[in-house]
């Protein structure tokens, strides 16, 4: 349980990074090692980021409405650099109608407004063991 | 923060304040009040308190009764006064809300030009009496809708604009001498500014005698919170004053700026800070502006301010009042400002997005009606009312419209009104609007020991406070000390969902095409002449705001025109801390 690497990502021209924080500190609380990626990165730096690192877990948070473009470019991204067993999981104001096309291109999960980072946690224990 | 003992007689004769209580009665409310804390104890012995916190959404203690004692020392003329006069604490106008109602300002923009421009015109035939213009985040971080960070974020948040060509459509056939506009842009703001001049001149109007309205402008804030900054803080207050000696000469009624703690807020702070930080980012302007060589009394009347409206009723209420009570005195005493319009604090409101669920989302129609009801008993100049659907896209039209309806129901129907700063002389309301005062001041020591707000932010530390009260906010929540409906209690399982704007990505392709269009139609020799002009302006110490409008007028892009200070000022990077 717990001590994964695990990177916080913000990517896109999106500013609002109290959730983002607010989830690397509570995973960094729970004993996971956290990366925080800074604001403003493309999909190519947090990719590049992801596999540098030799995370386990990449979770992007995203309140900009930019998902559809930059989510599956990340995925895509990371498989193309044999990463794919990297979990990619993500948080933020997304509409109902574009999770399952993220789960399809490769997000595992996708965390909404008003989720306990409790959660997150179990979340991430139960998926990476 | 600990609550203060009533003084004792003795105190409060050697302080000889004006008091309207008399220490005789004051003696008699002294037993009366003793005699009720013991039955209050006697009360709790056979049953406690039902929940073991009791502070504010800030988690800032309140007292459980406040009497005349705890406020005997307030100087009902000093500190509280009267409408119009220092220290402004009851409101800035004699005549209240009678004179004038607030502005209701809903904040609107999203896709292209002509969808906001369609927006607008829906708004203010619906009775908005002002425009608040939202720009898309490539506008915001000036980059152009065909730039490689663009990618996904063209007319998502806000209204995609990249030249003049987009500002004429967004204000087709809406006459700016008649409207007045909020525009929310801060890195980019002296180019939005010179392109909105650039289109009142296009319709012929006067712009030093009628043309009026805001900018954000507020860098120190983006630093702090909202993080869409471009330059490094230095260059950015150099064009905030540039823009500042610009307005004071050739658009006098315009705001240049509005100090904004709502975005501090929205990042988690809590009231104290959001009151504290803004004001104390004020005072780093208003030095900036007298470093620059402007006397304060040709700016300080046009700057505003912009906060948040949050949950907690008496709280904000306290905020409002405490804040013109505070600039009122930092003007007159540290700023020695002499004109009473440099003393008053104007501004807008917003109601608090951060408080709003996406769970059972009708809900945040009751939230948004009592935070706008602190607003207009904190006597705002103007408001924005959150639609209900915000948490979830930008809003549909039909939630836009019970925003604004909230508001007009709070002004035609529920009477507040009719008596100014109708909460003034409450007990409870003015013991915590002097809480609030003395807490901001101490904010204001620590940073003035840290040399100024520019070199607190360089320090990081108004956003490590601000970071950690977030933090607490949520564990509050998590650990079930606080509610919050819907969502850690009372919780409805399968949820039906609700409609929400959406936003294709398919206007992006629309919106390059017309950039191209736009730059093959002009001139491209004028294009590269002022560019050149701006860049040598900016190295050296013109005015860089005529320079900027030369650009604009030459339909040079915000892009470019951001580029062309870029490569002058280098681009600011935040350390990545959590």
């Amino acid at each position: 349980m717990g001590g994964h690497r695990i990177l916080i990502a913000k990517p896109g021209l999106d500013g609002h990074d109290r959730g983002a924080k607010i989830v690397a500190r509570a995973l960094r609380d729970a004993g996971f090692e956290v990366i925080y990626s800074g604001l403003r990165q493309t999909p190519q730096q947090v990719a590049a980021a992801a596999v540098q690192e030799d995370v386990r877990a990449v979770g992007l948070s995203i309140l900009s409405g930019a998902h559809n473009a930059l989510l599956p470019e990340i995925t895509g991204l990371l498989a193309s650099q044999g990463a794919d067993d990297i979990l990619v999981f993500a948080g933020g104001i997304i509409p109902d109608r574009d999770i399952e096309t993220l789960k399809e291109a490769g997000v595992d999960a996708v965390f909404l407004p008003g989720t306990n980072t409790q959660e997150i946690v179990d979340y991430l224990n139960e998926r990476l063991g | 923060m600990a609550i203060k003992d009533p003084p004792k007689t003795a105190e409060r004769q050697q302080a000889k304040r004006p008091s309207v209580y008399q220490d005789e009665a004051l003696e008699i409310l002294t037993a009366a009040r003793e005699g009720w804390e013991a039955s209050a104890r006697e009360s709790f012995e056979k049953r406690p308190p039902w929940k073991s916190d009791f502070t504010t959404v800030s988690s800032m203690d309140v007292p459980h009764l406040v009497t005349a004692e705890q406020v005997a020392d307030v100087d009902p003329v000093g500190d509280i006064g009267v409408p119009g006069e220092f220290p402004f604490t009851r409101g800035i106008h004699p005549s209240g809300y009678r004179g004038r109602l607030w502005t209701m300002r809903q904040f609107a923009g999203f896709g292209t030009a002509a969808d906001s421009n369609e927006r607008f015109k829906y708004l203010l035939s619906h009775g908005q009496t002002g425009l608040s213009v939202a720009f898309h985040l490539p506008t915001l971080y000036g980059y152009d809708s065909d730039h490689e960070m663009s990618k996904g974020e063209v007319g998502k948040c806000g209204v995609a604009v990249d030249t003049l060509a987009d500002m004429e459509v967004l204000f087709d056939g809406i006459p700016l001498d008649e409207v007045t506009t909020s525009m929310t842009i801060n890195s980019t703001a002296p180019i939005l500014l010179a392109m909105y001049l650039a289109v009142a001149e296009q319709q012929g109007v006067d712009i030093r005698r009628d043309v009026s309205g805001t900018l954000q402008n507020d860098i120190l804030k983006e630093y702090i919170a909202q993080k869409e900054y471009i330059f490094p803080p230095r260059p950015s207050m150099r064009l905030i004053t540039d823009q500042f000696a610009f307005a004071a000469e050739h658009v006098p009624r315009w705001n240049t700026i509005s100090i904004s703690g709502y975005h501090i807020r929205e990042a988690g702070s809590t009231a104290l800070q959001e009151l504290a930080f803004t004001l104390r980012d004020g005072v780093e302007y208003v030095q900036y502006g007298i470093d620059a060589g402007l006397d304060v009394d040709d700016f300080a009347p046009r700057l505003s301010f912009f906060f948040n409206s949050h949950n907690d009723f008496f709280e904000e209420i306290a905020k409002f009042r405490a804040a013109r009570r505070i600039w009122a005195t930092v003007m007159r005493e540290r700023f020695a400002a002499k004109s009473p319009r440099s003393w008053m604090c104007r501004f807008h409101t917003q109601t608090a997005g951060c408080s709003l669920t996406a769970q059972q989302p009708y809900n945040n129609v009751v939230r948004t009606t009592v935070q706008a009801l602190a607003a207009v008993l904190g006597g705002t100049q103007s408001l924005h009312t959150n639609a209900l659907d915000e948490t979830l896209a930008l809003p549909t039209e039909e939630n836009a419209r019970i925003a604004l309806r909230t508001q007009q129901i709070l002004a035609h129907e529920s009477g507040v009104i009719n008596t100014i700063d109708p909460l003034g002389g409450s007990y409870f309301v003015e013991e915590l609007t002097r809480r609030m005062v003395d807490g901001a001041f101490d904010y204001f020591g620590r940073i003035d020991e840290l040399g100024g707000m520019v070199e607190a932010i360089e320090a990081g530390y108004p956003q490590r406070e601000i970071m950690d009260a977030a933090f607490q906010y949520q564990r509050s929540f998590e650990r079930g000390e606080k509610k919050m409906v819907g969502v850690n209690d009372f919780v409805l399982e399968d949820e039906e969902p609700l409609e929400t704007l959406y936003i294709s990505d398919d206007l992006a392709a629309e919106q390059v095409a017309a950039l191209e269009r736009t730059k093959s139609a002009r001139d491209a020799g004028a294009v590269g002449r002022t560019l050149d002009a701006l860049k040598r302006g900016a190295s050296g110490d013109a005015n860089t705001m005529p320079l900027i409008l030369d650009c604009v007028k030459a339909y040079c892009s915000v892009g470019e025109i951001s580029d062309a200070l870029r490569d002058v000022y280098g681009a600011y990077e935040e350390p990545a801390v959590f």
